[in-house]
């Protein structure tokens, strides 16, 4: 299989800030790497460099074929980018933006438009192509700023951040297009703080943090690593929480944890877990309202890693460099 | 979002789009960002003030407010005077607005888009001036239509007042590669005006603009007369109103190519280097 993207060893410095500190990335052709992170951990400037918009101080990088560096008008042509600040301009209509990206890369005036309508009918902006894009709504405003970045019908996707600020149905929309993306043959490269985002889309996870890689590998196969699984149970009696804790702590053998006010969880091992655990809670007498078997949240995994919460919880710092 | 429409296809070029020859493809670009602009101009007309009301109350104060105690007699000989060099300081405080609109298109993110297009890095800044073309060419016409109302007359030609007005305007499009280029140094648009104006108020008042140089102390002469504002100036009012032009539109035409020569690759390092 052959790759997409493929980085080594990127670093970039900005005066005293290391924002990439020697990051490798690598995509397949045909799936989305997720590029997962804190505010401020790289995946900006790390996009900029792959995008050719920053040079990197050291390291090398290949998109669709051609060095960033070396090659940068090669590999202009066939990615497409979509910022983490939309990055339409507000001024312009939908289809006067979208037309005028076409002409950049050459299309003709009759061509240019065709393929904005086409772009605008896709993501369902029809109705609003005459109207500037500063009357948009946030939704709107990302659906026309991924349009702008497939003008080109690029082979290889940048989004950063494509979905912060959007409320979940228009997210899950987001999600819909990248997948349709990914089928169609282009590669995707999504930076996303959100942990459940890169467990819906991508192929593969590559978690980064102060400007270096800290895990890669499959959403489950980082979960398998990194957690094993967690039994949860919620009695329907918060008094006989004691009670289950003991009798958890025999099955698990590991002290349970307290979730929330009254869930109590812990790791196991083994399949067969649940099934002990009901029996026993019936000789015990204990109802529950729930009980379940899971991998652990990448939220979970990723305080495993890093020892801090994610954005998530946190979500003050600004990104170091956007 | 409806899931029934078909995808685009996702092949890098189909066959579908008919693409432009690549002749004069980076004129072509240019043209098409300078498209942008207009657009921009065009739903926002109040940015446009810098060039059809200012003139208007800079010729009515300077005739009528200062004009007589400075021309101590007609106020006609004045205005004949003073157009052109109203015209040359309109020309420098023009060039203020394109470095404060670069500088606010840079932080949107707009111009990242153009960064990851194929196209030359130089496309958007020439677009921009392009563009700018017609606001000094809405100038010139305020001036001296304006001018015309309240008793300014041409005494050369029609053809010589058109190459004033040309010689003026190719001018504006290289000293506005200064604005440009402060655009892309400041943090804010403020101080893209801030740092222009230290600059444009010495360059316009130091000059012929006002006043005749020869009523000026020998050390501020000196400086008027290297000044490109006062030889635009110069060219103009002999090209307006009659008076040799040859050696100021030498060096006009001198401080273009010198102007272009420094700030425009001082502009495009300074785009490049604007992370």
């Amino acid at each position: 299989m052959t790759y997409a993207i493929e980085a080594q060893g990127l670093t970039k410095r900005f005066g005293n800030t290391q924002a990439l500190a020697g990051i490798d990335l690598a995509a397949h052709q045909g799936t989305v790497l997720g590029v997962l992170g804190p505010n401020g951990a790289g995946k900006t400037t790390a996009v900029r460099v792959l995008a050719t918009l920053l040079r990197a101080d050291s390291g090398t990088a290949r998109v669709a074929g051609y060095d960033v560096a070396r090659s940068p008008q090669q590999v202009r042509q066939n990615i497409g980018l979509t910022g983490q600040y939309a990055s339409v301009d507000e001024d312009l209509t939908g289809v006067q933006n979208l037309v005028m990206i076409g002409q950049l890369l050459d299309l003709r005036a009759g061509a240019a438009r065709r393929r904005a309508h086409e772009l605008l009918e896709w993501f369902d902006l029809s109705d609003a192509a005459d109207r500037v894009a500063k009357t948009y709504s946030g939704g709107m405003r990302r659906r026309l700023d991924l349009a702008a970045s497939l003008v080109g019908r690029p082979s290889v996707i940048f989004l950063d951040e494509p979905t912060t600020g959007l409320d979940p149905a228009k997210r899950e929309d987001m999600w819909d297009v990248v997948r349709r993306l990914v089928d169609d043959g282009s590669t995707v490269l999504l930076t996303t703080q959100y942990l459940e985002e890169a467990d819906a889309l991508a192929d593969e996870i590559t978690v980064i943090d102060h400007g270096r890689v800290i895990a890669h590998d499959t959403p489950d196969g980082l979960k398998r690593v990194l957690g094993g699984q967690r039994l949860s149970v919620r009695p329907s009696d918060a008094a006989h929480l004691d009670v289950l804790a003991t009798l958890l702590g025999e099955i698990a053998g590991r002290r349970p944890e307290r979730e929330g006010r009254d869930t109590l969880t812990v790791a196991v091992d083994g399949d067969d877990v649940l099934a002990a655990t009901v029996s026993r809670l019936h000789s015990a007498g204990i109802r529950v309202t729930e009980l379940s078997l899971h991998l652990p949240s990448l939220d979970e995994v990723f305080f495993t890693l890093t020892g801090t919460r994610t954005a998530a919880d946190t979500d003050t710092e600004e990104e170091a460099v956007a | 979002m409806s899931t029934t429409l078909a995808p685009p296809k996702a092949s890098p070029v189909a066959h579908e789009d008919v693409l432009a020859p690549p002749r004069l493809r980076n004129l072509r670009h240019a043209v098409v960002l300078a498209k942008r602009n207009l657009i921009k101009t065009w739903r926002t007309p109040e940015q446009l003030i810098d060039v059809t009301i200012q003139p208007v109350i800079f010729l009515l104060l300077f005739v009528y407010v200062f004009g007589g105690a400075i021309s101590g007699g007609s106020r006609h000989d004045y205005l004949q005077f003073l157009l052109p060099g109203l015209l040359g300081q309109g020309i420098a405080l023009g060039s203020i607005a394109l470095g404060q609109n670069m500088n606010s298109d840079i932080e949107k993110g707009v111009f990242d888009r153009f960064r990851s297009l194929p196209i030359a890095r130089s496309a958007p800044l020439v677009g921009a001036v392009f563009a700018d073309f017609f606001r000094y060419l809405i100038l010139c016409l305020i001036y001296i239509g304006f001018g015309y109302v309240i008793g300014f007359r041409i005494e050369t030609s029609a053809l010589a007042a058109l190459a004033a007005v040309g010689l003026s305007i190719a001018f504006a499009l290289c000293f506005c590669w200064i604005s440009i280029w402060v655009g892309m140094k400041a943090r804010t648009p403020g101080s893209v005006q801030g740092v222009m104006f230290l600059l444009v108020l010495p360059l316009s008042f130091g000059s012929n603009t006002f006043v005749a140089t020869s009523t000026m102390p020998g050390w501020l002469q000196a400086f008027v007369k290297v000044n490109p504002i006062s030889h635009l100036v110069g060219a103009v009012r002999g090209l307006t109103v009659g008076a040799p032009i040859a050696s100021d539109v030498v060096w006009t035409v001198g401080w273009m190519a010198a102007l272009l020569a420094i700030f425009v690759p001082l502009a495009l390092r300074a785009y490049r280097r604007r992370a």
